[in-house]
């Protein structure tokens, strides 16, 4: 390809915390990123995610911590001096330079002889897909194009870290999707290590080696897409990520109990006194008659409140016998096609012991 | 025509011909304010002894009058000096003081704002009689050094407005990201920020330039002995002897004003 794979770095944050006021913007947060790796850091707004990018990127400067790049600390080290690529949410681009003018901007500053500009400029914008961008103004690009300037401008030095604020925000959602994938591609390439922030569960979960969720300036979980959606270690986390259904549960022997009804669990069950069994809508099936299931399922008898058709699946709402409404995702194929179920039928719902998980339901 | 007054003149139900009291009252407005300024331009060109509207007799004697004369030439140089010397003093503080308040995040920006455009709430004359004992004591007296600080003073509010609205409109993300890109905070500031309000700056230094080019009141207190302004010359002239070398004078003023005046308003309109 055409862009040089760059010799990443590991980022370590230790006990790094920024208030405003009474506000934990950060509290004591600690959090290793794996040279090379893809980690998004996501939350709500206000949680502390871009305070923590921009803590990352040295704009703000927490009231106590760490910040090591590699082996050096740079937790006193001015945002020029940090070697960090970044792009922002809304580009940022200079509109009084051209496109070239943009991503030659900091080749300028390292004092990088001219033809030498000329090229990896080029050879920028190729890898972003822009060749021959170069003299059009920024006024003249669409908003995906202004993206990968601004892309192109982060890691025209070859950064060892590349920092992006919510980069995809902006745009509309077929061109954010595919986009996704391309961000992702080019990191592959590249190799720098990434920290990205998003609000997009989907975006993360797209794209991430690790996702860090973020809320009331604390670490959530850090863990894979996968650990993430299938094993939250709390009610936030499973919230925030997905929908899902939440029934209280309690201990009972090794596994747990809804009701007077024992389940049965493949997972560890967490040490807390207040446990809930976390169900996402896709995992749930439902039980035709005359179909057989596994032995070992959990079968939920209910009542359907509410179908509603939404294309490529239908969502079933349907209320246990402790009054707990079920939202339960359909494929609309075979059966479904001809006979959905409609309003007030009594159905059968099945979960498989994997597709289940007990989290701890205590605070958020 | 008939449909011109029957025409909307706004998106509301008003038409052309219901609002033709309130052209006719725009144009009295514009009249008056603007005839006097214009009367001066033929008496300038007047062979008369004295003021006389219209000439009956046309010259250009008294702009030759004007051009021999070492007096009215001094003047003229002071003036030309000082306001060039604000536009220079006034343009980068006023510049880096509209930066200021506008990139930090402190409790007293406001007051400091409000001190900032003082002088152009109190009144011209508390203004020059403070510079006046004060420089009396530090013996900046009929100095241009004098002349420029007070002028200074003047000037600022206009660029911290002119400029700092500029920077309202500008998005500070750039200078963040210029600064990731490895630009120490004073080379953002120069290589992105200040590139894109130029045409503020601009404006901001030919209001300099005329404020201090126009001004009277400061400059009867403290210009005067090696260094009259041409305005406190014109003022004591039109007390002693009346002849149109004021009229000539006074026309050469007006065409510089308006020359200036047309460019800030040039470099206004590039800025929004």
């Amino acid at each position: 390809m055409t862009a040089r794979q760059t010799e990443a770095l590991p980022i370590r944050v230790s006990h790094v915390t920024k208030t405003y006021g009474s506000v934990h913007a950060l509290d004591d947060v600690s959090l290793d990123v794996v040279s090379g790796e893809f980690l998004t850091l996501l939350g709500p707004s206000g949680s502390g995610k871009t305070t923590l990018l921009m803590v990352l990127a040295g704009f703000t400067r927490p009231d106590r911590g760490s910040l090591k790049f590699g082996d050096r600390e740079v937790i006193r080290t001015p945002p020029h001096l940090r070697d960090v690529g970044m792009t922002f949410q809304n580009y940022a681009l200079f509109p009084h330079m051209t496109v070239a003018g943009n991503v030659a901007y900091p080749l300028r500053l390292r004092n990088v002889p001219k033809a030498e500009i000329t090229e990896r400029v080029e050879r920028a914008l190729e890898t972003v897909q822009l060749g021959g961008y170069g003299s059009r103004r920024i006024g003249q690009l669409s908003g995906g194009q202004r993206q990968r300037v601004a892309l192109a401008r982060s890691i025209v030095f070859e950064p060892r870290i590349l920092l992006m604020d919510e980069p995809l925000s902006a745009l509309d959602k077929k061109l954010r999707d595919q986009m996704q994938i391309e961000l992702r591609h080019l990191h592959d390439k590249l190799g720098m290590t990434t920290v990205y922030v998003t609000h997009d569960q989907r975006e993360a979960l797209t794209m991430s080696d690790r996702i860090a969720v973020v809320n009331h300036g604390r670490i959530m979980q850090l863990a894979t897409p996968r650990e993430l959606y299938d094993r939250p270690a709390n009610r936030f986390v499973a919230d925030f990520i997905g929908d899902s259904t939440f029934l209280p549960v309690r201990r009972s022997g090794r596994g747990v109990a809804f009701g007077d009804m024992a389940l049965t669990i493949n997972g560890p069950v967490p040490e807390a006194d207040n446990l809930l069994l976390m169900i996402r809508p896709e995992r749930v099936t439902l039980v035709r008659d005359g179909q057989s299931v596994a032995p070992e399922s959990n079968q939920f008898a209910a009542t359907v409140r509410e179908v509603v058709y939404q294309g490529d699946s239908y969502l079933l709402q349907s209320e246990l016998v402790d009054g707990t409404l079920l939202t339960m995702r359909g494929a609309v194929r075979g059966a479904n096609l001809s006979a959905m179920p409609t309003i007030g039928d009594r159905v059968t719902l099945n979960l498989a012991p994997d597709d289940a998980a007990v989290i701890d339901g205590s605070g958020c | 025509m008939l449909n011109w007054f029957q025409s909307p003149a706004t998106e509301t139900q008003v038409t052309h011909g219901g609002r033709l009291w309130l052209y006719a009252l725009a144009a009295l407005v514009i009249l008056f304010l603007v005839i006097p300024t214009f009367i001066v331009i033929p008496m300038s060109f007047s062979d008369s002894q004295y003021l006389e509207f219209p000439p009956t007799r046309w010259s250009l004697r008294w702009y030759e009058h004007y051009v021999d004369s070492p007096d009215w030439m001094l003047a003229t140089r002071t003036s030309l000096k000082v306001a060039v010397l604000t536009m220079v003093v006034a343009t980068p503080l006023g510049v880096l003081a509209a930066y200021a308040l506008h990139t930090a995040k402190v409790a007293f920006v406001r007051l400091a704002f409000v001190l900032l455009i003082t002088p152009m709430m109190v009144p011209l004359v508390l203004v020059a009689i403070g510079a006046f004992y004060v420089y009396v004591k530090l013996d900046l007296l009929y100095t241009v050094t004098g002349l420029v600080f007070a002028h200074t003073v003047l000037a600022l509010p206009l660029v911290v407005i002119v400029v700092g609205s500029a920077f309202k409109s500008f998005d500070m993300a750039q200078e963040d990201a210029a600064r990731s890109l490895g630009a120490p905070r004073w080379k953002a500031f120069l290589t992105v920020t200040l590139p894109q309000v130029r045409f503020a700056v601009v404006t901001a230094a030919l209001l300099s330039f005329l404020t201090s080019f126009d001004e009277v009141v400061v400059a009867m207190f403290v210009s005067g002995g090696d260094n009259p302004t041409l305005t406190r010359n014109m003022f004591n002239a039109l007390r002693d002897q009346i002849d149109p070398t004021i009229a000539a004078i006074s026309t050469i003023m007006i065409v510089i004003t308006v020359v200036v005046m047309t460019l800030a308003q040039i470099f206004g309109a590039r800025s929004k």
